[in-house]
């Protein structure tokens, strides 16, 4: 019964985290000065007074502040995000299409970035000191150290112009037909944004698992299943890492909140068409609806990624199913 | 590159010479699909109510205007088949192709264009373009009559292009906001070269060709898609590696100037001297500080060296301008005084000023907020230069574009990096800067300068009324020999916009309104 009372708990302190979310950046948002009208005037190239204080008033953006938080948060209630200022159109819808986006970037990156890192991480603790152990390490850090957008021009100057093996940008090729082929071209134009998203959290997990191994291999019990005359394919890959994990899988899951941010650049160097670019454009044209959309979006994310963490974690250590 | 393209004519002419050939134009072909960007995401595709390049190049497609222009500023018929000004320059005749058709079947009348220009008036934020029209009269279905409450020559300019797209009246007349309408982004019913397939924010903008336009055998292209690419050198890298046949407005010069170096693209800033963008530096003429003095304004120009902003900042790409007019256009005057360096003059000039320098060499501090992150070299080269003469100053960044026009357009800052568009006729986009009417808090590229002077105000009235080109070219030059002594703003250099094409393209987009010009001569050689 232990894992209800979890998710119950979990998802009252998700809804109080949602709310908190909510007005606080709405609260930030409003203490800039400047506002959306600002920005679809530039856009236009310039307006004049009368169409600025008209488009403010269609916005409701001439009333007090904690007026619009209010209204806001009562229509957040009836399950209405409200509509973009900038876009004209219902930010659910707009965050709708675009979640998929983001969701399979996250995910494949962060499946990446933990199978590679804990591969990695699993060799270099076999000889800790040795060449290899350091080579490991230094691409790791390069990768954890160099700015997602560097990583994502260098990956696109070397294998879409030098040795055009991947396209520049977008999520698929608009001439492909059929579901096949166009699940193909999307696997195709995913391979260089996930590298490069999940190139950063490489660093993280192998180092975490090579420490984690460590400890755990100089453990009294893998002593034991090598004095019983086990290979050491079977004391490290069963024994060992399956005690070595769980901190990889703890971190991984607090990382979510990092992949999402990193998220953003990465769709930007890569025309990719997810929340990321979308936070972007509305961050810089003050569209508080639907930045306050993405990060309720967002928290909701990293939420379900926390809990989804939890309840593996459950799975794969039964220590933490004893304790609770 | 001007002299690229050259270049890539002269070997043209030199291997249709060894051909025997006389014809040196490429017979167009029919077909093909262009891919070309977008740099942003468009609100809308429907250029009505929205201004902007992303919207005007796509626009330019899906709705036809009544003229278009050539490279040499000269209207071209277009959905009008010929035009008259009355002899008292108060109204303008427009008599519309015959025949001629909006996507969905439905013939384009002169209801259409009265409809047209009513929207634009109502809705576009150039209120100067359309704003003398009293009203639109319709004789006969081929016959619109603009009448004007006093001449308005700026008029042909703002028929053509994005300015004045020819918009149903039976789709956008339904009583629903024009600037919010949902068929602005879906299943937009035009009057142009093409038609609209789809629009999917953050991806890409897809039309076809629209078989039944109005002139026969056009458009030679089957579709155009626009791929949005917010990234300036995943562009490039698309470009090079021929994923992409042309890019538009490029303006980051480092890879600008990495194309050039490729033999498949051609790269030309021709295109864009009715967008006309100009960089400037402004200053708040109206605060109680030193700049409300001329002097110390005149001190600041010749204090920077504007050799180094072109040829360092710039990379040699874009071209100097010394008024406020772009280079590019028929009213730019250069014999102004064009501030060559001169310390010792800057420095004269602040003394008599009465700043004398301080103890410390110093003679007075002040600030340059700079908004846009490309204005960050001449914002900080600017600094540099003005410690030379005892001027200090600190720059402020804002990327955050809000906050910075907040900060201006209420009046509150010394100086600021900004560019500032042309937008075709000088009424348009270059009277809003200098207008003493035109000095309103919270609006951000009116007279945020503060700058008001009677006699630019009344050339400004003038030659927004003279019909004859000539007089309106003097009453220009003397405008701009004012404001180039008073200098309210120190003008620079154009942005280095830049069209890059494969040599694939034929018929590039480079006449006066670059992209945002219809694309039915635009074709793809095999």
């Amino acid at each position: 019964m232990g894992i209800l009372i979890v998710i119950a708990q979990r998802t009252l302190y998700g809804l109080l985290l949602l709310l908190a979310v909510l007005v606080l950046n709405f609260t930030m948002i409003n203490l800039a000065p400047g506002d959306v009208v600002d920005t679809i005037a530039a856009d236009m190239g310039g307006a004049s007074a009368e169409l600025i204080a008209q488009i403010r008033a269609e916005y409701g953006l001439d009333q007090p502040v904690i007026v619009q938080l209010g209204n806001y948060i009562w229509r957040v209630f009836q399950f209405d995000l409200g509509h973009s200022y900038f876009y004209n159109r219902p930010v659910t819808e707009m965050i709708f299409a675009r979640l998929p986006a983001t969701l399979l970037l996250v995910f494949s990156a962060q499946i990446f970035a933990l199978v590679v890192g804990i591969l990695l991480g699993v060799f270099a603790a076999q000889r800790p000191n040795g060449l290899l152990s350091h080579i490991v390490t230094f691409f790791a850090l390069f990768g954890y150290a160099a700015p997602v957008f560097w990583t994502g021009i260098l990956l696109l100057i070397a294998f879409s112009l030098k040795i055009p093996l991947f396209p520049v940008a977008g999520m698929r090729d608009v001439t492909v037909e059929g579901f096949f082929p166009q699940a193909l071209s999307v696997a195709h134009h995913l391979v260089l944004p996930m590298l490069t998203l999940g190139s950063i959290f490489i660093a993280l997990y192998s180092r975490l698992c090579r420490a984690s191994m460590l400890e755990v291999l100089g453990s009294d019990y893998v002593r034991t299943a090598k004095a019983k005359g086990l290979s050491p394919r079977d004391v490290t890959m069963k024994h060992a890492l399956k005690n070595a994990l769980p901190p990889v899988v703890t971190l991984a899951g607090l990382q979510f909140s990092a992949v999402i941010s990193g998220a953003v650049l990465v769709e930007t160097v890569f025309s990719w068409p997810g929340l990321g670019q979308l936070a972007l454009t509305s961050i810089l044209a003050r569209d508080t609806p639907t930045i306050l959309g993405i990060l309720f979006f967002s928290a909701l994310v990293v939420i379900v990624g926390n809990l989804l963490t939890d309840l593996v974690l459950r799975l794969i250590d039964p220590r933490v199913r004893a304790k609770a | 590159m001007k002299i690229a393209v050259f270049r890539d004519f002269a070997i043209a002419a030199g291997v249709a010479a060894l051909l025997g050939t006389t014809t040196m134009a490429e017979e167009p072909v029919r077909g093909g699909t262009l891919i070309t960007t977008l740099p942003q995401t468009p609100r809308h595709l429907n250029p009505a109510g929205q201004s902007g390049i992303v919207t005007g190049a796509p626009g330019a497609q899906l709705f036809a205007a009544p003229l278009r222009y050539d490279e040499d500023w000269t209207p071209q018929p277009y959905l009008a088949e010929s035009w008259a000004w009355s002899e008292d320059g108060l109204s303008m005749t427009l008599n519309l192709v015959q025949g001629a058709t909006f996507h969905d079947g439905a013939p384009i009348t002169s209801e259409d264009v009265a409809f047209s220009v009513e929207t634009i008036k109502a809705n576009h934020p150039f209120k100067t373009m359309f704003g003398v029209v009293d009203a639109v009269e319709t004789p006969d279905e081929h016959t619109a009559i603009l009448k004007l409450s006093q001449p308005h020559p700026a008029l042909l300019l703002a028929m053509s292009s994005q300015l004045m797209p020819i918009i149903p009246k039976h789709i956008y007349g339904d009583g629903q906001d024009p600037k919010s309408h949902p068929r602005n982004g879906q299943d937009v019913v035009g009057s142009g070269p093409f038609k609209f397939v789809e629009f999917t924010a953050d991806q890409q903008v897809i039309l076809e060709r629209n078989d039944d336009f109005f002139i026969e055998g056009r458009p030679y292209l089957d579709r155009i898609v626009y791929r949005i690419i917010k990234d300036a050198s995943a562009r490039a890298i698309g470009m090079e590696n021929g994923e992409l046949h042309m890019t538009t407005f490029e303006n980051t010069v480092r890879n600008i100037k990495r194309m050039s170096e490729n033999d498949d693209l051609v790269t030309t800033d021709e295109g864009y001297a009715a967008i006309g963008p100009i960089n400037w530096l402004a200053f708040n003429t109206g605060s109680d500080g030193p700049l409300a003095d001329k002097r110390v304004r005149q001190a600041i120009a010749y204090a920077i060296d504007k050799d180094f902003i072109l040829n360092a900042i710039m990379l040699g790409l874009s071209q100097e301008a010394r008024t406020g007019i772009h280079p590019g256009s028929p009213l730019y005057y250069d014999g102004v005084n064009a501030y060559e360096l001169d310390i010792d003059k800057a420095n004269a000039l602040l003394d008599e000023a009465g700043y004398e320098k301080g103890a410390d060499g110093t003679r007075f501090s002040l600030t340059i907020d700079h908004g846009n992150p490309t204005t960050k070299p001449q914002a900080e080269f600017t600094k540099a230069s003005l410690a030379k003469v005892g001027i200090d100053v600190t720059v402020n960044s804002f990327v955050d574009f809000p906050t910075w026009a907040n900060k201006i357009s209420n009046h509150d800052f010394d100086m600021t990096w900004d560019t500032v568009f042309n937008w075709g006729d000088p009424v348009i986009g270059v009277h809003r800067t200098y207008d003493s009417q035109n000095i309103k808090e919270g609006v951000i590229w009116s007279n945020t300068q503060q700058y008001a002077s009677e006699r630019i105000d009344a050339l400004m009235d003038q030659a927004g009324q003279e019909i004859d080109p000539d007089k309106r070219a003097a009453l220009y030059k003397e405008f701009q020999e004012i404001l180039a002594e008073d200098l309210p703003v120190y003008w620079t250099n154009t942005l280095p916009y830049h069209t890059i094409y494969n040599k694939k393209v034929g018929n590039p987009p480079l006449g006066i309104w670059a992209s945002s010009s219809p694309y039915d001569l635009v074709f793809l050689k095999e």
